[in-house]
């Protein structure tokens, strides 16, 4: 049992009922929507960025304890980052849980996202650790093609 | 029982998604094993020994597969890599030959997607409509409407989420009463249930091998023979053909017209094998002892008084449990029950539209086969009564 005290841990299990993140934004530059049609965890974030940096980023949907708690713990590092600063930490992320870091990777700059680092010893589970840094990576590119045309439009749902 | 099949055998799994696939017993392994040992060759191809012997090995499994679900004729079995490739085969070949505008395809709420999507594509290409049959508050189907617009009813004999059996008699009488054929997804219940295709009367029966005991990669679409023999063919190449010209092809008789490339021999070793396999168990026990689980396993759920059970409160159902542990996500529940040594299900189990019927975002779901125990069952609910507290809720 001793393995799922370290999947499930307190602070997980903490992130992933928290209701702090879970609301809409008033004026959000970018709604994405990310789906796991395998298990089924659905999101859709939302964020306001404003002179390149993540002002505010909010989140509604269902899914695993993995998936909600990634979600909710992404939000609490990334609101202040700038863009390129996030989509950094997004790839950090993303090749911590692929198992691919580089020797130079420091995964304390992940905060408290770091401690889903032995999701990497489960594949099944991947998917769901990922997606709201992947949803998050859209919205971005969607803020910005947003920023263009003005009114924030839903992505395109995506299947990862 | 289990001893008949090695990767059961030291007893350290106990194995509950049966719905996705069944365990092989040695018996096919054995017989597929032997069959690319000594006899491995192209079928219909070679005027040598070997291929010979494929070709007999691919029939001779045809006229197995015929009798064991009762077909009139052994040209009536065409060989698919699996339900879904069936499935796809009647809506593509017969679908697009006879819907129009306006005509109605049927269909149940509760069908796997691989009996959902090509109907949607089908109904997009062709302009038809698509419609559902929805399910009364235990999961049984409701009326269908059935009209003399409808063309197509492709439902499923038992729905992998709820495993309720649906009396397809009615739907199938009224659905011949006003000319519309009729698609029968038995992936689910040909491996559980006696099939009897004209006692059935369906037109089309879909089913795959390895949800009964057969390697993945093989599959079968029953089809009657007069539709058969009027519908253009699905896939084109080797072997189903008589003559091709520079321009223009004919094409083979059935079941030959269906089977394109060189198909899977060793897959229909393996199907035959485990139709052997079934039959002296004999389905009489396999229903007895599937029932038996089920009887044993509901009431021990009902008193976790943490878990919601769907489609339960039914008498006509096979080994298939759909539930979910109060506040925990079923991809949770997985996790923490393969830790313990127990395989389940979790998510939409491929039966999206049914599952937002059932106001669900996802399940858990526990199958069960013949060589499953009672003391499967116990560590399945062993193991249930952890999920909460490794989640931390008590
Ligand atoms: C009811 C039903 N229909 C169709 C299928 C599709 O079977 P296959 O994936 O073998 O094609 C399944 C299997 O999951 C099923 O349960
Ligand atoms: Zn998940």
């Amino acid at each position: 049992m001793s393995d799922l005290d370290d999947l499930y841990t307190e602070l997980i299990t903490e992130h992933s009922r928290s209701t702090e993140h879970r609301k809409h934004l008033e004026n959000p530059t970018s709604i994405e929507h990310g789906h796991n049609p395998s298990c089924g965890d659905d999101i859709t974030l939302e964020v306001k960025i404003e002179n390149g940096i993540i002002a505010e980023a909010s989140f509604n949907g269902v899914g695993c304890a993995i998936s909600q708690a990634s979600t909710d713990m992404m939000i609490d590092l990334m609101e202040g980052k700038s863009v390129e600063e996030a989509r950094r930490l997004i790839d950090l992320f993303i090749r911590m849980i692929k198992s691919e870091l580089n020797d130079d990777d420091d995964i304390e700059e992940l905060d408290e996202a770091a401690t889903l680092e032995n999701i990497s010893n489960l594949p099944a589970r991947v998917k769901c650790a990922v997606l709201a840094w992947r949803t998050l990576d859209r919205a971005i590119i969607g803020s910005a093609a947003n920023d263009e045309n003005r009114s924030p439009t839903m992505g395109q749902a995506s299947r990862l | 029982m289990k001893n008949d099949f090695p990767i059961l055998s030291n007893g350290k799994i106990a194995y509950l998604d049966n719905s996705a696939t069944t365990q092989k017993p040695r018996a096919v392994i054995d017989a597929v094993q032997k069959y690319y040992e000594t006899q491995n060759a192209n079928p219909l191809r070679g005027a040598y020994r070997w291929s010979v012997e494929a070709t007999q090995k691919i029939e001779d499994a045809r006229k197995k597969i015929a009798k064991f679900i009762n077909a009139k004729s052994a040209s009536e079995i065409i060989f698919t890599k699996n339900a879904t490739e069936s499935l796809n085969l009647v809506a593509y070949s017969f679908g697009r030959e006879n819907l129009n505008l306006g005509d109605e395809i049927l269909i149940s709420i509760a069908e796997h997607h691989s009996n959902l999507v090509p109907w949607q594509i089908l109904a997009k290409s062709t302009g038809a409509i698509l419609k559902y049959i929805r399910l009364d508050s235990h999961g049984n189907f409701l009326e269908p409407d059935i009209n003399s617009k409808t063309k197509i009813v492709a439902v499923t004999q038992i729905s992998n989420v709820l495993g309720i059996k649906n009396d397809l008699s009615k739907i199938i009488e009224r659905a011949h009463e006003f000319g519309a054929v009729v698609v029968v997804d038995g992936a689910q219940s040909v491996p559980h249930l006696k099939t009897d295709v004209q006692k059935l009367d369906c037109d089309f029966l879909a089913f795959s091998g390895h949800k009964m005991l057969a390697p993945m990669g093989i599959g079968v679409l029953y089809g009657r023979k007069k539709f058969l023999e009027s519908m253009p063919p699905f896939l084109a190449g080797g072997e189903m053909i008589e003559y091709v010209e520079e321009q223009s092809t004919t094409f083979a008789d059935l079941p030959h017209k269906f089977e394109a490339g060189t198909q899977n021999v060793g897959g229909a070793i393996g199907i035959s094998t485990a139709i052997d396999y079934l039959e002296t168990i004999g389905f009489e026990k396999i229903e007895s002892i599937e029932q038996d689980l089920l009887d044993y396993a509901i009431p021990k759920l009902r008193d976790l008084k943490f878990i919601d059970l769907y489609g339960c409160d039914v008498e006509n159902k096979i080994g298939i449990i759909a539930f979910n542990v109060k506040d925990v996500h079923p991809h949770d529940v997985a996790t923490i029950l393969d830790k313990n040594g127990v395989a389940i299900r979790a998510g939409d189990h491929c039966a999206q539209p049914l599952h937002r019927f059932l106001n669900l975002n996802s399940s858990c779901r526990a199958s069960f086969y013949f060589y499953n125990t009672r003391e499967d069952i116990d560590r399945l609910i062993d193991a249930l009564k952890n999920v909460r507290k490794v989640m931390r809720l008590e």
